[in-house]
């Protein structure tokens, strides 16, 4: 049953994606590798309007994720069994463990997971990058989009101005729809 | 920190729940994006917690499991009202999103066939790459301080990329390793 499935993946995904929204991510792309809830190419539209509608992005993408799977109980299944770990994890700490965060334990696991859920995020983006900037035929990938990949790496040229850095992504991602359009994409 | 926590009333939940969806409603972003926000409403607006406690709680919230900007919510919701209080204010913060995302999900379906919301998407993709991209190099720039933290960024990506282990696995080994490895830090020192 579906629902079970959600409330498993996304529990799971609750309990290991440590770090904020973004850490959700590679958790979402491996979703695509086991069931057809949605594909990679649906995973970077769900990114694009998590990021410009209001609310935290991860609960965002996992009400998105939900909604693809089963609809709008789909979306709630998914959001709920998202927060659940947390709900517990962070009541837990706020009744019995103050200064959590200070804990040389805590901070030396940390020391391990920060490169590790940046290298995760790497990987998820990378599978966006190889859906998103090639010609496909089906679902086989037959070369590279040469204007796609021009314009990607132009952008993030840009984005290591500091000024263009700070901006809202809203910005980019309405950009992103007019040169799409202009160039019918 | 309070030890007891009286029984919340009816009043203090419905308040919890507005405040919370009002932030969620209101920010884009989500993570430190929302820090004003949350300053605002409960700090200047309803006087339940303090700048220095929602400062602790995004420390909190980077090394505990979720979304930074739920577990605030279940924090200070928990603080001022048990647990019915947390699962009150989370329950607030996320109400937003679920609303705002089945309500776009749901017009996209219908008109994604368009041409022209085709071009903008294919567009967006583009554009979503190169911010996800910028994202990465700023994780890997605030999380690889050292030739280990070198080491468990590539040895992340090859695992995820080139292997079916769970990804549940690599950051459950990877906080083991960086245990293992302060431990030594601290014999040696």
């Amino acid at each position: 049953m579906i629902y079970f499935q959600l409330i498993y993946e996304f529990f799971k995904i609750g309990l290991f994606a440590i770090g904020g929204g973004m850490a959700t991510l590679p958790f979402l792309m491996d979703l695509t590798e086991r069931y057809d809830w949605y594909t990679k190419a649906e995973l970077t539209n769900m990114i694009a309007i998590s990021q410009s509608t209001p609310g935290p992005v991860g609960i965002n993408m996992a009400t998105y994720a939900g909604y693809n799977a089963a609809g709008v109980f789909g979306a709630i299944t998914a959001t709920l069994a998202l927060t659940a770990p947390a709900l517990v994890i962070i009541m837990v700490i706020a009744k019995f463990l103050a200064d959590f965060s200070e804990n040389k334990a805590v901070q030396a696991a940390f020391y391990g997971i920060r490169p590790a859920v940046a290298a995760l995020i790497g990987y998820a983006v990378w599978e966006l990058v190889k859906i998103s900037l090639s010609v496909t035929n089906g679902s086989q990938i037959t070369g590279i989009d040469y204007p796609g990949a021009f314009i990607c790496l132009a952008s993030f040229g840009i984005m290591q101005i500091k000024y263009c850095r700070k901006l809202h992504p809203l910005v980019w991602i309405a950009a992103g729809a007019i040169i799409g359009i202009l160039l019918k994409l | 920190m309070k030890k007891h926590y009286a029984k919340p009333s009816g009043k203090l939940l419905a308040e919890l729940y507005i405040s919370f969806f009002k932030i969620g409603a209101l920010t884009f972003g989500g993570g430190l994006a929302m820090l004003p926000m949350l300053k605002r409403e409960l700090v200047e607006s309803k006087h339940w917690v303090t700048e220095e406690e929602i400062l602790d709680m995004y420390a909190i919230g980077q090394c505990t499991p979720g979304i930074i900007a739920v577990n605030t919510a279940t924090f200070v919701g928990f603080q001022k009202g048990g647990i019915p209080g947390g699962i009150t204010a989370t329950l607030g913060m996320v109400s937003p999103s679920l609303l705002i995302i089945c309500l776009i999900a749901s017009i996209l379906k219908s008109f994604i066939t368009l041409p022209a919301v085709q071009h903008a998407l294919a567009g967006i993709r583009i554009f979503v790459c190169a911010m996800m991209m910028q994202t990465v190099v700023t994780m890997a720039q605030k999380g690889v301080k050292d030739k280990l933290g070198v080491f468990l960024f590539l040895a992340g990506f090859l695992t995820a990329s080139f292997t079916p282990v769970p990804l549940a696995l690599v950051v459950a080994a990877s906080a083991l390793v960086g245990i293992i490895a302060k431990r030594r830090e601290a014999k040696q020192a």
